[in-house]
């Protein structure tokens, strides 16, 4: 099967102009994501992990061009994505909708809902009628799991969990191939969380969808994905098929992030070992020579600083020189 | 779908029309007291510009040659005579003329304000909304026309246009704009970070639409609350143009003119020709006033 997003070398770059520069100073530029390639078939979901600020949702705001970047994003074999104008764009962009982090933020307060599930069908099907559109709208609602009579009702009138509802009617309104979900259920508790993910489990099932998967939280993606990406710091750390990613972590950054994760059991979770991660994430104006990781790596040694590892192109990609399972001595008792 | 009782019961409930943050707003803005007493206010002025005249005896016109020559003894307010507010110097019913004043000096107001909605709105969602390069030019332009010292324009536009009703609103509207328009910019500014603009750019929606449909209805809030507080100042300046001599042409009046005259002739006595164009004058702005904060709490709940 050819992929449905297949992308090539994405970097996405922020010039930074500090107060007081001269408008003929050159600026200096915040590589935000580095040559980040994946292919997503149909149907199949990528999970995206990482720490706040490398880069996950900036990847996804770069493939429909909300921010600059630069490299290939081929849409199904056919369109470089970033090489068209906006008027070109337009209607690639109802082929991929987007749910955003905070479901409340993300829904215009002066709208019904009626109206703001409706708006991307508005905006790419002009010709359906506003009856036929209502209709829609309403099957859309019960579709998610919200009463088709709320449809006048304002935003704020709903929980988190159902604002999240709303936000996903609106994205699958206009029937898309690939949803992108930055962070859906972040700002959401636990029990909703888990609602929300079997309500985009379901409707991947039923209708087919690609998804990219956003998340920071590697027990939400594990749940979800086909295929997992880790980012540190703009570049991909490792990126393998879900079982192998979590079975069989090979980046020391991945095994830091696994040990991580809260065991809900107080005697299992005493007993973990974690490997520990020391200090904070480079700024991305001034990433570390060689492996951007590498200051806080346990297994750094010299080469490290000299090389800038590659994640290759095989199924189980690892962006580590010194790659390899999980050693020993690296871990020390947690808490 | 199969719903228990319950459900039902709830579903009939959450049917029909949802609260809107507008109707939350009409709430708040109808238990604040100073506010309502502000609305009350503002209605009877109005009531009064629109309905005066059926109420007045004489006309604002006609000159009642009995008082003639002896205004302080004769002019003064009276019954009988059928002028509630007394005559003005030249024996005119300064009923009929304050009447006519509050008239003109609304009209100004509000369209000064209507102006400055319209044009500063537009100006500074747009200027906003695209930002960069665009912006940069569209709000210096802003600040080297706020610079011209507009008393001195909206004069030199009388001089040199004559002194009409036309050219006062044009002058209004052309000042009244531009600090609005400021503001705008600066909530724009906001909004457009907030993710429910970056979802409606993420669906295609092009950006005049993007501007009137998601920008323009959360901006009404600040919107509103200036324009209430931007009808005064319109009064305020059209006031001091006319106290000046170069506001309104006679026979047309404003309050600020009546305001002018009366405080010519309080020498001789005739207090009553300043006290009732002014009594006027401060009802209406302490009207305005007073609605403009109460919108301003109910619509920036937060904000207080």
């Amino acid at each position: 099967m050819s992929p449905l997003l297949s992308v090539c070398d994405l970097h996405v770059r922020f010039p930074i102009t500090r107060a007081g520069d001269m408008p003929w100073t050159k600026p200096r530029y915040l590589h935000a994501v580095n040559g980040v390639s994946f292919d997503l078939e149909p149907g199949k979901t990528l999970g995206v992990v990482g720490e706040s600020g490398c880069g996950k949702s900036t990847l996804a705001r770069g493939l429909i061009q909300m921010v600059p970047a630069t490299g290939q994003v081929n849409w199904r074999g056919e369109t470089d994505l970033l090489s068209l104008s906006p008027r070109q764009m337009k209607p690639y962009r109802s082929e991929i909708q987007m749910v955003f982090q905070d479901p409340l933020a993300s829904l215009n307060p002066r709208m019904t809902l009626g109206q703001i599930i409706a708006e991307p069908l508005r905006t790419h099907r002009p010709d359906v009628s506003a009856k036929e559109r209502r209709a829609r709208v309403a099957q859309m609602m019960e579709r998610v799991g919200l009463l088709p009579q709320m449809i006048n009702r304002y935003p704020h009138e709903f929980s988190g969990g159902q604002c999240q509802r709303i936000g996903i009617a609106r994205a699958l309104i206009v029937e898309p191939k690939l949803l992108i979900c930055d962070e859906p259920v972040s700002a959401l508790d636990v029990s909703i969380q888990a609602q929300v993910i079997e309500l985009l489990k379901e409707l991947q099932r039923d209708l087919g969808l690609a998804m990219i998967f956003i998340a920071h939280d590697l027990s939400v993606v594990k749940n979800i994905s086909d295929e997992v990406m880790v980012l540190y710091l703009g570049r991909i750390m490792e990126k393998a098929p879900k079982a192998e990613l979590y079975d069989n972590p090979q980046h020391p950054y991945t095994q830091a992030l696994l040990s991580a994760v809260p065991i809900p059991d107080p005697v299992a979770e005493r007993a973990k070992k974690i490997v520990p991660m020391t200090g904070d994430m480079p700024s991305p104006m001034n990433p570390p020579s060689g492996c951007v990781f590498r200051g806080r790596c346990p297994r750094a040694q010299a080469d490290c600083a000299e090389v800038i590892p590659e994640a290759g192109s095989d199924e189980h990609q690892v962006a580590c020189i010194h790659p390899g399972p999980m050693r020993e001595k690296e871990m020390t008792a947690g808490n | 779908m199969v719903m228990t009782s319950e459900q039902r019961v709830e579903a009939s409930e959450l049917a029909g029309k949802g609260r809107s943050p507008w109707a939350d707003a009409r709430r708040r803005f109808f238990r604040n007291k100073a506010a309502l007493m502000g609305l009350v206010i503002l209605g009877f002025v109005v009531a009064f510009a629109l309905f005066g005249n059926s109420l007045a005896q004489w006309s604002n016109e006609e000159l009642d040659y009995n008082v003639m020559g002896q205004i302080v003894e004769l002019g003064g307010p009276s019954f009988e005579s059928g002028h509630y507010f007394g005559t003005d110097d030249l024996g005119r019913d300064l009923f009929a003329r304050t009447v006519q004043g509050t008239q003109i000096s609304l009209a100004v107001g509000l369209v000064g304000a209507l102006i400055a909605c319209v044009v500063g709105t537009l100006y500074g969602a747009v200027a906003g909304y695209f930002g960069g390069r665009t912006d940069s030019i569209m709000m210096r332009l802003v600040d080297i026309f706020m610079a011209v010292p507009y008393m001195f324009v909206l004069i030199l536009l009388l001089v040199m246009y004559g002194r009409s009703i036309t050219i006062l609103f044009a002058g209004v509207g052309l000042i009244s704009w531009m600090e609005m328009a400021r503001i705008v910019r600066g909530q724009t500014l906001t909004i457009k970070g907030r993710e429910f603009v970056e979802a409606a750019r993420a669906t295609g929606v092009s950006a005049p639409v993007i501007i009137l449909r998601h920008i323009v209805p959360n901006l009404l809030g600040v919107i509103a609350v200036y324009a209430t507080l931007l009808v005064p100042l319109m009064i305020l300046t059209e006031s001091f143009i006319s106290f000046l001599g170069l506001g309104i042409q006679e026979p047309l009046t404003s309050l600020g003119a009546l305001i002018s005259e009366g405080a010519g002739t309080i020498a001789y006595g005739t207090t009553w020709q300043l006290g009732f164009p002014l009594l006027f004058f401060c009802l209406t702005l302490f009207g305005l006033f007073f609605i403009g904060d109460g919108l301003r709490d109910a619509l920036d709940p937060k904000d207080r």
